[in-house]
């Protein structure tokens, strides 16, 4: 277990060979999973907490999951049952939380940056960005390239590098903690990242990004695309004043069955949910066998065993799947 | 202490609007009763050794906010006012964002009361609008009779050109001065730093250089139909600079300010999220702080303003998004100039006492006491600064009731020694004396 962080705030704190470590150990994890009785003692004796200051279902009962099966204490804090709603401050919340003994602090935020201020003002404790703002939400990514890794032929030789892999992400980019988690992570592993939507929907900068072209003509790149990520136009964030209405940002990006067949016929489909059917993806596309949004769903358990174990085990992992 | 009645400052070097020499200066009675070499100083006088240092008149802020009333956890007039003295300054504007906002004769009494006894000089600025809201003219006329020289919504800009125009057309007849933050609103809404490439990584909502430009651009314009005299605030892009630059060349009655952490940081200062280092206008990247060194050097900027503005710790602990904008500066201002421009400390005295002070109306020819030559016959309202000092910035050691300074920790050149504010030295070897 070389130089893996003391936290994961963001897709940056990984290099290729911590990514591939993850996916690696997942594949031990993503095994304890199928079994009758899915608990292995891996973190016996430590204790978790899910911060969850922004809602989000499927994300803590994943991050919670994980805990569980590696026999963790697991303590569920949501910003609407305690007493931030009384007013405390950020840094109290943490400050009380560390005073009862945590070793891992799992933290969603609808502010950017807050794991990241959360880890300097801690001490022995480690952070999980579970999704902060526009930011990160690493293990998003994470997931997605475990289940890519899957369907080039799952922990095989060489499958943990991406070369010449064509990754397409389409939709409201500049909203999106997952595509910038996404791009970093596939860029990592040597994917050719291309992104499309229109203009409004992408970073004011893209100075920098590790991507390989940027389109508004989702047509033109579906030939050359051997995975296509789709993301949720986020109203909530505001995000439908970026484009005049939801039916032209449809008929530009929406990924509809006639869009699907362009696609090259070994190409898969991930979306980080929750979809919006009828928007950005066409609900027969969600069904195809090339789409693998529920296998995302489930190796997300897997991935989130492993960058927990990762952080906070000790030992081998053999006698930790075990 | 209360001002003695004989001070003699002696080892100096005396660096005004005039120029420098080598001169000791008597006081006596808060007024400048003689500068030359040599003096000798009674037993009963007080005596400041200023040997090694420049002594000049004191620092004027254009752009300061002491909070009171409304947010005096955050910082009171008499922290602030201690802090200036700190800094060298023996004159601030306050900013009218209090609350109640200083929209008012009797808001303006107010502060003007409770800066009796302040440790520097306190001019209020006046807000261009009731309750800086934007919507119809302050009572600009009554607050020009009570000594108010300049008028900002600052914090907001004027969004409304039509009411812009209508308040520089009144403001000609007062012979008052309009102060702009630039930053239209439609859009900066939201935006919590520069947009550019730190906040694009950061996943943070912008406030792109445009929101600062189009305002300045549209007061220019104003400025030439209407003739009234606009002075920019905290100017902070290449492009805002090079439009103050042009109008001038055209001569446009503007003026313009800059502000030290405009000079000293960049945006990328904001990629630990910590709010320290949010402000507005925000820190932008390397080529617009070069731009506005460029502007000190070549004298498109008239001031060097602080906008000292204190936030409670506790407010600056929020996420970076929901925290609120602003730093100290009063204390670190002069330091950072001598420490990061490449300009002689007459040139930094001037953007920094002189000139400052004739766009707030304080000179000796605006019927003031500040920034004039220390000369006989002038009220001593001087600061001493020790210009190869070296010192550490520490947070905890400021007079601010306040912490949130961007510069904790980094060593800066340049230290003010004593303040003399009318004839009473208020700080003595960089100690407040009250």
């Amino acid at each position: 277990m070389s130089h893996f962080p003391a936290h994961l705030l963001s897709m940056d704190d990984l290099d290729a060979d911590a990514i591939g470590e993850v996916l690696r150990v997942a594949d031990s994890f993503a095994e304890v999973g199928r079994r009758a009785n899915p608990k292995v003692p891996a973190l016996r004796g430590r204790t978790v907490a899910t911060l969850f200051f922004e809602d989000s279902t499927r994300t803590r009962m994943s991050f919670e999951t994980a805990a569980k099966r590696m026999s963790a204490d697991v303590l569920s804090f949501s910003a609407g049952s305690s007493s931030v709603k009384k007013g405390e401050s950020l840094r109290d919340t943490i400050e009380t939380i560390q005073a009862i003994g945590m070793d891992a602090v799992i933290i969603r935020h609808s502010s950017s940056g807050v794991p990241a201020r959360v880890a300097e003002w801690v001490d022995h404790c480690a952070v999980v960005n579970a999704g902060d703002g526009w930011h990160q939400h690493p293990t998003q990514a994470l997931l997605d390239l475990y289940t890519v890794r899957q369907s080039l032929g799952g922990g095989q030789e060489g499958t943990d590098r991406f070369d010449g892999l064509r990754v397409t992400i389409v939709g409201d980019i500049r909203h999106s903690r997952v595509a910038r988690s996404q791009i970093t992570a596939y860029a990592a592993l040597g994917a050719e990242v291309t992104l499309v939507a229109p203009a409004t929907l992408l970073p004011p900068s893209l100075d920098g990004w590790p991507i390989a072209a940027v389109s508004h003509d989702l047509d033109a790149v579906l030939g050359a695309t051997d995975v296509i990520s789709l993301l949720r136009l986020q109203a909530e964030r505001g995000s439908g004043a970026y484009v005049p209405t939801m039916r032209e940002y449809s008929a530009g990006y929406a990924l509809t069955a006639r869009r699907a067949l362009q696609l090259p016929p070994e190409a898969i489909i991930l979306h980080p949910g929750p979809m919006v059917r009828g928007v950005e993806i066409a609900s027969e596309v969600a069904e195809l066998p090339s789409a693998r949004i529920t296998d995302q769903v489930g190796n997300g358990v897997a991935v989130r065993m492993a960058v927990l174990f990762l952080l906070l085990g000790q030992g081998s992992l053999d006698g930790a799947a075990a | 202490m209360s001002a003695p009645h004989e001070l003699v400052i002696r080892g100096g070097t005396v660096v005004d609007a005039s120029g420098e020499r080598r001169a000791d200066v008597r006081v006596v009675d808060g007024e400048v009763v003689e500068v030359a070499e040599g003096l000798e100083a009674p037993g009963s006088a007080t005596v400041l050794d200023a040997g090694g240092c420049v002594v000049a008149p004191g620092l004027v802020d254009l752009h300061t906010h002491l909070r009171e009333p409304g947010r005096e956890e955050a910082e009171t007039v008499e922290s602030g006012t201690r802090a200036a003295a700190l800094g060298g300054f023996t004159a601030v504007v306050a900013m009218p964002n209090t609350d109640p906002p200083l929209d008012s004769a009797e808001s303006v009494r107010n502060v003007y009361a409770l800066a009796q006894g302040a440790m520097a000089q306190v001019a209020v600025a006046g807000a261009i609008t009731v309750g800086r809201a934007g919507e119809r003219l302050a009572p600009m006329a009554e607050l020009a009779a009570l000594g108010v020289h300049l008028f900002t919504d600052d914090g907001d800009g004027v969004q409304s050109a039509g009411l812009m125009r209508r308040a520089l057309q009144y403001a000609t007849g007062l012979g008052v001065v309009l102060g702009q933050h630039c930053e239209d609103r439609s859009l900066a809404a939201g935006g919590t730093m520069h947009e550019g490439a730190w906040s694009s990584r950061l996943g943070l909502p912008g406030m792109p250089s445009e929101a600062e430009e189009v305002m300045v651009a549209r007061d220019i314009a104003l400025a030439r139909a209407t003739g009234g005299r606009v002075h920019f605030l905290h100017l902070s892009t290449a492009g805002s600079i090079d439009l103050v630059r042009r109008a001038r060349a055209g001569g446009v009655p503007v003026t313009a300010e800059v502000a030290p952490h405009h000079f000293t940081l960049t945006d990328g200062y904001a990629s630990g999220y910590d709010p320290v280092f949010k402000v507005n206008p925000p820190l932008r990247p390397q080529d617009d702080v070069d731009a506005v060194k460029a502007a000190l050097v070549d004298g498109t900027a008239d001031a060097i303003a602080t906008d000292h503005a204190p936030h409670a710790p506790e407010l600056k602990d929020l996420p970076f998004d929901q925290a609120p904008p602003g730093m100290l500066g009063l204390q670190t201002a002069l330091a950072l100039a001598v420490t990061e421009l490449d300009l002689p400390l007459a040139r930094i005295l001037a953007l920094l006492s002189w000139q400052p002070a004739v766009i707030a109306g304080l000179d000796p020819a605006g019927g003031g006491t500040q920034g004039g030559t220390v000369a006989t016959g002038s009220v001593a309202n001087l600061c001493v600064v020790d210009p190869t000092a070296t010192w550490t910035v520490d947070p905890t050691a400021l007079a601010s009731r306040s912490r949130n300074t961007p510069y904790a920790g980094r060593t800066l050149t340049g230290r003010v020694r004593h303040t003399v504010l009318a004839g009473e030295p208020v700080v003595i070897d960089a100690e407040a004396q009250r």
